[in-house]
Formats: structure tokens, C-alpha cells, sequence
């Protein structure tokens, strides 16, 4: 490392503390949202599964179940979304 | 009204210990009753970061099974007069922690005129750590600027409001402070830290207090005395103030700032 090394080595590109606050960020929101569904969301989208099964031939990943919780509002969302084979 | 108070972090090696024993050496300077609970069961460190190792005879497992009242276990200070200490055992499992047991010896206490009731957590959120938070009605937790200790500081608020006794019976929630140990303000000016500011936002808790880092704290742990009571130390200056806010009292944050110093000053010292 030469003389204009030296210079450059006190400016690093990007800080590493505002990588650090981003990445911590995202996973802070993340893990809020999974700490926010019930406990009995798991359990539930495996019988809405079995109920449906019985009429149509889906698979476990076709209904997914998603709880969200609005600071703002007061009231909480459940949203079911299901993925139908298509009707011949 | 006596309070309970749990040191806590989720993550190891932050300074719950270090903060219980200074937290604790000064809130009982203020003539206030107070005793330190190591809930570290298995691994007791926090009689000897008070430099009482060596008069330790029972432990806080032996006053849960009832082979040992409260007042043979506890360990009285030499150097501060309302201060006593509850060890930790270091041959049980942490199972030993029942939730029955704990509540039993923090009533006794109570009762015993104790004004405050610091819980020095163990690390992680087993069994020792739950028990530790379970009865609390405020919280400090202990955070290090640096990403890991930061996403366990928020698991474990999350814990606080959703597996203590106030947040299962309904009552007002444990009221959480955020104490930042170890906090490198030339480090945070070069952007290589996470500031106060950032870890605020990221966690949002009402800020108690900011450690800065410093050698102070290995040599006080060395000599067994709480870092609080050395008053030359920037370490102990902070401490002490988080203990005044703890207590209500208005104190402008110190040691977070970063003054480059002069070529001159440098060279004299000054």
C-alpha cells in the first residue's frame, strides 16, 4: 500500500454501522410479524387443507394463511388464499 | 412498595452481571434495602464480580428446597450497608428454578423490607431466564451496539410483554428500560457502530442509560468491586446516573460524544 493507500484507508466505502441498522431492520420487522400470528395458524391451515381435500385434489402448499395485525386499525386480518386446480 | 427489577438481554457477555452489581450497589446507597438474585443457576459469577465468593455458604436453590432459610443464604456487603446478595447455586440444574419457589423467596424478601429486588438473568431464554423476568415489574435490558445483541435485546421485550406475571394476570406491563453497555462513541463517529439514535429506533424502549466502554470495568471485576463505586471512572459516572433516572432523577446523557483531540493536546496530555 502506497502513499495514496494511506489517504484512501480513512474513508471506508460504506459504513458498516448502516449496513448493520438495515439488515437489523428487516429482521426486526420480520420477527414481529411471526411473533404477532396465533399460535394455532399452522394447525389450522392443515385442517382447511383436509376439509378441501375431501372435494378437490390440492396440495399443502396451495392454501396459505396469512394473520396480519394493523397498529393503526383495531383490528386484525386473516387472510386465506387458495390455490384451485383448475375446473375441467 | 418494594420493586423487582430483572437485568436482562438474551444474548451473553453484554454486562447483565456488571450492570445487576452496579445497578444494585447503587440503588442501596441511597439507603434503600436491596438485594442482588443470581438466577445463573450452575454457573454463579455475580458473587464474585461483588467480591463475596468466599463467604458464600448456601445459595438460592437450597432456600427454594427449604434446606436453608433466607437469612443464612444471604450474603451481606462490607462496603455498602443496605446491600445483600443471593447466590446462585453451582451443582443443580436450572430446573431446580420452579416458578412456586422463586415467588415464594421474592414474598420473604418483600416482607424482610427489601425496597428493591434486582434479578441478574442468565443468558438465553430457558427455564433460568424465564424465571428470572416471570415475577418483574421493570426491566432493564442490557444491550451492546452490535446486530446480534440488538435482535436478542428485542426477542427478549417481546418476552417481557407477552411471559411475565403482569402480562398473564392483565396488569400494567413491565416497564422496560434500555441500558447500552460498552458503547464506543469514536467508533459510532467513524460509522462503524451502531449510535444511541439507531438502536433506539430499532428497538424502541425508553432509553436509562449509555456505558461507554472501558478498562475500568475488567479491572473492577478483577478486584471484586462493583464498577459503580469507582467514581473515576467514566463507566462508574454512567452507572450512577442511570441510577438516579432509575430513581426518577433527570440526568443529560454523558460519554456519548466523541471530542477529537487537538494535535496539542495530544502531545501534553491535556
Amino acid at each position: 500500500m502506497g502513499l495514496l493507500g494511506y489517504f484512501r484507508s480513512d474513508k471506508p466505502q460504506k459504513s458498516s454501522a448502516k449496513s448493520a441498522k438495515d439488515r437489523l431492520q428487516i429482521i426486526v420487522a420480520h420477527e414481529h410479524k411471526n411473533a404477532m400470528c396465533p399460535a394455532y395458524l399452522p394447525e389450522m391451515q392443515k385442517e382447511i387443507v383436509e376439509v378441501i381435500r375431501k372435494f378437490m385434489k390440492i396440495s399443502n402448499n396451495d392454501v396459505k394463511c396469512e394473520f396480519s395485525d394493523n397498529a393503526d386499525d383495531d383490528m386484525s386480518v386473516l387472510e386465506v388464499n387458495i390455490t384451485l386446480p383448475k375446473n375441467k | 412498595m418494594a420493586k423487582v427489577i430483572v437485568v436482562t438481554s438474551g444474548k451473553g457477555g453484554v454486562g447483565k452481571t456488571t450492570s445487576s452489581a452496579a445497578i444494585g450497589s447503587g440503588l442501596a446507597m441511597t439507603g434503600a434495602k436491596t438485594v442482588i438474585i443470581d438466577f445463573d443457576i450452575g454457573l454463579r459469577n455475580l458473587d464474585l464480580i461483588m467480591g463475596c465468593e468466599r463467604r458464600v455458604v448456601y445459595d438460592f436453590i437450597n432456600v427454594i428446597n427449604g434446606e436453608a432459610n433466607l437469612q443464612q443464604a444471604l450474603v451481606k456487603d462490607k462496603r455498602i450497608h443496605d446491600l445483600y446478595i443471593l447466590p446462585a447455586s453451582q451443582t443443580r440444574n436450572k430446573d431446580a428454578l420452579t416458578k412456586e419457589g422463586v415467588e415464594k423467596v421474592i414474598n420473604t424478601l418483600k416482607a424482610d423490607g427489601f425496597e428493591y429486588i434486582i434479578c441478574d438473568s442468565p443468558a438465553g431464554i430457558e427455564q433460568g431466564a424465564m424465571m428470572a423476568l416471570y415475577f418483574a415489574d421493570e426491566a432493564i435490558v442490557t444491550t451492546n451496539p452490535e446486530v446480534s445483541s440488538v435482535r436478542d435485546s428485542d426477542r427478549i421485550t417481546g418476552m417481557l410483554s407477552s411471559k411475565s406475571y403482569r402480562s398473564e394476570q392483565q396488569l400494567d406491563p413491565v416497564k422496560v428500560h434500555l441500558l447500552v453497555t460498552r458503547y464506543c462513541p469514536e467508533r459510532v463517529q467513524r460509522e462503524e457502530m451502531l449510535s444511541i439514535e439507531d438502536i433506539n429506533d430499532l428497538l424502541g424502549i425508553e432509553l436509562l442509560g449509555v456505558i461507554p466502554e472501558s478498562k475500568d470495568v475488567l479491572s473492577a471485576s478483577n478486584l471484586g468491586e462493583p464498577i459503580i463505586l469507582n467514581q473515576d471512572s467514566d463507566a462508574g459516572k454512567a452507572y450512577q446516573d442511570a441510577v438516579d433516572r432509575l430513581q426518577g432523577i433527570e440526568r443529560d446523557l454523558r460519554f456519548v460524544t466523541y471530542e477529537k483531540k487537538s494535535f496539542l493536546s495530544r502531545i501534553f496530555g491535556g
